[in-house]
């Protein structure tokens, strides 16, 4: 406890205070000028036109079958039993789908209407389609749609969820950073952003939409149920709506598209809202070449000239599909 | 600690275990006549320990003090629990609006200015009375915002017991709520309701929908919403909390003592109560100690300050001397019964409360300089009544599931602050949703069915709730000025047949090509004023489809059509078409 003698307050800084503060400043000043160096950039970019990148899709199709059809129709007075039908005479789902594989389904759940409107995927549609996924053999289904109305409550009122939540299928959400951006080369789709989270896990991708008319583009039904999985500023695509839909067959090439026209809209579309817009056509078709199927429906469950409806003609012309339905190998059952 | 203070009687020992532990699984297995089971060892300790540890410290040292604690717990997770439910995903029915019922100024005003109590406001005469005859222990035991500043306090206020004792003194300034209190009545009862402004449930619930929540998911992305919400003029509401919250640094429980109304409002309902803290002169050594927790600062050390107490029981625990107890019937001799507010002061006060209705409400805000902004959710009642029940809770802004409700600045007026308007801009209304109604405490959104939103059903004659009209500016429009196809406006249009029709044009560009497209028009007799048009409009900034609160079915006033158009000619009409 004894004290040191009481020196006199000296006037300059000890030697040691010295060595010590000038490396400090050393070390500091060193590290500032290392970091700026790191992050120096000495090009400038011009805002909006940087250099672009995304991610693209695998096909997803299934191997060309020599005798089995590409289309198949199935009439019924159940919704269940004409997918069943339509799917069975494809080949069954075992067909395109095998043992341990990971889903995706795309329904249309665009709007928030109850199924009774029509405007989005019937619940019973979605559960058996499902149903013969896991049939086949698969590990788990997703379900998963970007809707134009709020995502809670178009999952919700459309009865999809109740359905997600029955047969434990995976919902996802159209969150933030469910998004990445896709890159092709469309007739005007280039860079998008992209509801990318269920192609992280999928391997098989099955289009379930619901067959409707449209006041732009005449009708929307599995071609244009893939608006579904873009994000970004989707209400710019009706500049050129018909040349964007065509784009979508490029962009994803799926298993299997099934369109239900048990109760078709037939107008005040895509919306709907009274059930006066709604007629019972009591047909689904399925197929694997999504322009042949919306050339079928739209000919056959919406009554109308496929000469009118432009983007099938785009995607014919650019190789796509064949929207000569005729043409292809065709079955077609009173189930 | 409290296991050798407990003296033997808090049965910690371990020997009371030891038989059980002296069992084999064998003797067990012997007993049972079922297969051992192995616990896992770990575990079951685990949850001895657990067991023991309750037992102890919980159980046995039980104080009030403690009770009241794990009471505040109870509400203030309950609060956020209803905060975090009130969501389209989770709302399962629960009443996220419970803690505004039960509040007792809210159900006061309300009565007020409407001479009615609407719904659920039934249940604050649950709180109210016991009010009367304890005091007012909400502030302590129940209120969620009042916990709030009570943890903040203790997590970021002074440690020196000293400084603490003296900074729970009775401060003048605490008869400041009584002042915010007067006028909001008196306000009230011309019929503008304001004490939303500073309700602790209110403004809590206020800042978490739109600047707590918000906030979180800005940080934390997708875990508070499917896509991130935005609140006009948020950061007020949130720098507003953090006010409040950093000034218990200063003043402990500063809102709570100086400028919550509610607790004004329970001071001075607490008057008659028959209990209340009393201090025993004669075994009181003027130590000053039960200050050292003091909440209310309500002066427990001498006369106590009835209306300032929030029966929190910290004096009685920090009593050396136990010279305080929660008692029934005290002396009146030993309390100042009325609360810190001269008669002059409240004259004061009710002059400010009745200049300040008048001169917001002769501004005209609400009257004929009512601005086209103000589009209310639907169902909400005509904007003079509106302003009679909105307590600007924004609970239907936590509801809405599209994020299209918004707190207004300066829209509505200044008494209209921070109560609801739809802005298309960052979204619009869900055709088949009457959620914010649903939420709605005190029916400034009325509780309506989607039959009556929409018209539909019974209901088809008087036709939908509208709540504003669409308009073109063809200056904007695509088709119309830019000779470039588009009517996404058609496309989202909900209503059926749709309010908005195109009519296809073949024009000669400016190229000399001809080119056919659609050109958008508006039915203002099938118009709802729903928005998703103008949200939808890709001229994102100032879109060239907008929504005006014309046409709004709630008053005669704002109407645009004198008989609302024809429905029937129009439905025949569209089905020609097709």
């Amino acid at each position: 406890m004894s004290k040191p003698e009481i020196e006199l307050d000296p006037k300059e800084m000890s030697r040691r205070d010295f060595v010590q503060q000038a490396l400090l400043t050393g070390f500091v000043s060193l590290g500032s000028l290392g970091a700026a160096a790191a992050l120096w950039r000495r090009e400038h970019v011009v805002p909006g036109f940087e250099d672009k990148a995304g991610i693209q899709l695998p096909s997803f199709r299934p191997d060309v079958a020599k005798f089995l059809p590409d289309l198949s129709v199935a009439h019924s007075l159940n919704r269940s039993t004409a997918i069943r039908a339509a799917v069975d005479q494809l080949g069954g789902m075992e067909r395109f789908i095998k043992h341990g594989d990971v889903v995706m389904i795309k329904p249309n759940i665009a709007f928030d209407r109850p199924p009774a409107l029509c405007a989005t995927t019937h619940p019973d549609a979605l559960r058996t389609t499902a149903q013969l996924c896991f049939e086949a053999g698969a590990k788990e289904v997703f379900v998963a749609d970007n809707p134009i109305n709020s995502p809670a409550s178009c999952f919700l009122k459309s009865g999809l969820e109740a359905v997600a939540d029955e047969l434990n299928l995976k919902l996802l959400y159209p969150e933030q950073r469910a998004f990445a951006t896709i890159e092709m080369d469309g007739e005007i789709l280039r860079h998008w952003p992209f509801f990318n989270r269920p192609f992280q896990q999928a391997n098989k991708v099955i289009g379930l939409s619901p067959c409707k008319d449209h006041n732009l583009c005449h009708a929307s039904m599995t071609m244009k149920n893939w608006y579904g999985l873009l994000g970004g500023r989707r209400n710019q695509f009706h500049q050129h709506i018909h040349s964007i839909i065509s784009d979508f067959a490029l962009m994803i090439e799926p298993t299997l598209v099934i369109l239900d026209g048990m109760d078709v809209l037939v107008s005040n579309g895509p919306t709907g809202g009274r059930l006066s817009d709604v007629k019972p056509v009591n047909t689904v078709v399925a197929g694997t070449d999504m322009v042949a199927v919306d050339s079928y429906g739209f000919t056959n469950l919406l009554g109308r000239d496929v000469e009118k409806l432009e983007y099938l003609h785009k995607a014919h012309a650019r190789g796509l599909g064949n929207m000569n339905w005729k043409d292809l190998k065709l079955k077609e059952v009173e189930a | 600690m409290s296991c050798s203070e407990g003296s033997g009687s808090c049965g910690c020992g371990g020997d009371k275990s030891k038989p059980d532990s002296a069992e084999t699984p064998v003797d067990r297995y012997i007993k049972s006549g079922s297969a051992p089971v192995k616990p896992a060892p770990a575990q079951a300790h685990a949850i001895q320990r657990f067991g023991n540890w309750f037992k102890n410290q919980v159980i046995a040292d039980m104080r009030i003090t403690r009770v009241r604690v794990l009471s505040q717990t109870f509400f203030f997770l309950l609060f956020l629990f209803f905060v975090i439910v009130t969501d389209l995903r989770y709302l399962k029915g629960y009443p996220v609006s419970l803690f505004l019922e039960i509040n007792p100024l809210v159900g006061f005003a309300t009565a007020i200015t409407t001479t009615t109590v609407y719904k659920g406001l039934i249940l604050c005469t649950l709180l109210l009375i016991p009010t009367f005859v304890l005091g007012r222990f909400f502030c302590n035991w129940i209120c969620p915002y009042g916990t709030l500043h009570q943890l903040t306090g203790w997590l970021f206020g002074r440690r020196d017991d000293q400084a603490r004792i003296e900074s729970n003194r009775f401060q003048k300034l605490q008869q400041l709520k009584y002042v915010f209190l007067i006028m909001m009545i008196v306000a009230a009862c011309f019929g503008s309701l304001q004490i939303g402004l500073l309700d602790p449930i209110c403004l809590f619930h206020r800042s978490m929908s739109t600047a707590v929540l918000p906030a979180l998911n800005e940080i934390f992305p997708d875990t508070v919403y499917v896509k991130q919400y935005y609140h006009v003029g948020a950061w007020a509401i949130g720098l507003m909390l953090l006010f409040f919250v950093g000034m218990n640094v200063i003043i402990p429980r500063f809102f709570c003592r100086v400028v919550c109304p509610l607790g004004a409002f329970l001071g001075v309902a607490s008057r008659f109560s028959l209990w209340r803290i009393e201090r025993d002169p004669n075994k009181c050594i003027d130590c000053d100690a039960c200050l050292k927790n003091c909440q209310g600062a309500s002066d427990p050390h001498t006369q106590l300050r009835k209306s300032e107490c929030f029966a929190c029981m910290e004096c009685i625990e920090d009593c050396p001397v136990d010279a305080l107890s929660f008692k029934f019937m005290p002396n009146r001799d030993h309390e100042i019964t009325a609360p810190p507010i001269t008669g002059r002061r409240v004259a004061m006060a009710s002059l400010f409360g009745a200049a300040g209705y008048a001169v917001t409400r002769s501004s005209g805000a609400s009257d004929k300089n009512f601005s086209k902004k103000v589009i209310r959710p639907p169902g909400s009642m005509k904007e003079d009544q509106f302003l009679e029940r909105c307590i600007k809770c924004d609970q239907c802004i936590r509801v809405c599931p599209t994020n299209v409700l918004q707190p207004t600045l300066m829209e509505a007026g200044l008494e209209g602050i921070w109560t609801p308007i739809l802005n298309m801009k960052i979204s619009y209304c869900e055709l088949n949703c009457t959620l914010c109604g649903q939420v709605c405490p005190t029916g400034a959104i009325q509780r309506i069915s989607i039959e009556e939103k929409t018209g539909i059903g019974e209901h088809t004659e008087q036709g939908p709730v509208k709540i504003g009209t669409a308009f073109y500016d063809r200056g904007r429009c695509l088709p119309w000025a830019m000779e470039t196809p588009c009517v996404v406006c058609e496309e989202v249009c909900p209503t059926s047949p749709k309010a908005i029709f195109s009519r296809e044009v073949t024009i000669t560009k400016r190229d000399g090509n001809p080119i056919t497209l659609r050109r958008p028009y508006v039915d203002p007799s099938r118009c709802i004023g729903c928005g998703i048009c103008e949200h939808e409009c890709p001229v994102k900034d100032h879109a060239a489809i907008r929504v005006t609160a014309i046409g709004e079915t709630r008053s005669t006033e704002r109407g645009l059509l004198m008989d609302g158009g024809d429905p029937t000619n129009i439905r025949d009409l569209v089905k020609k078409q097709r």
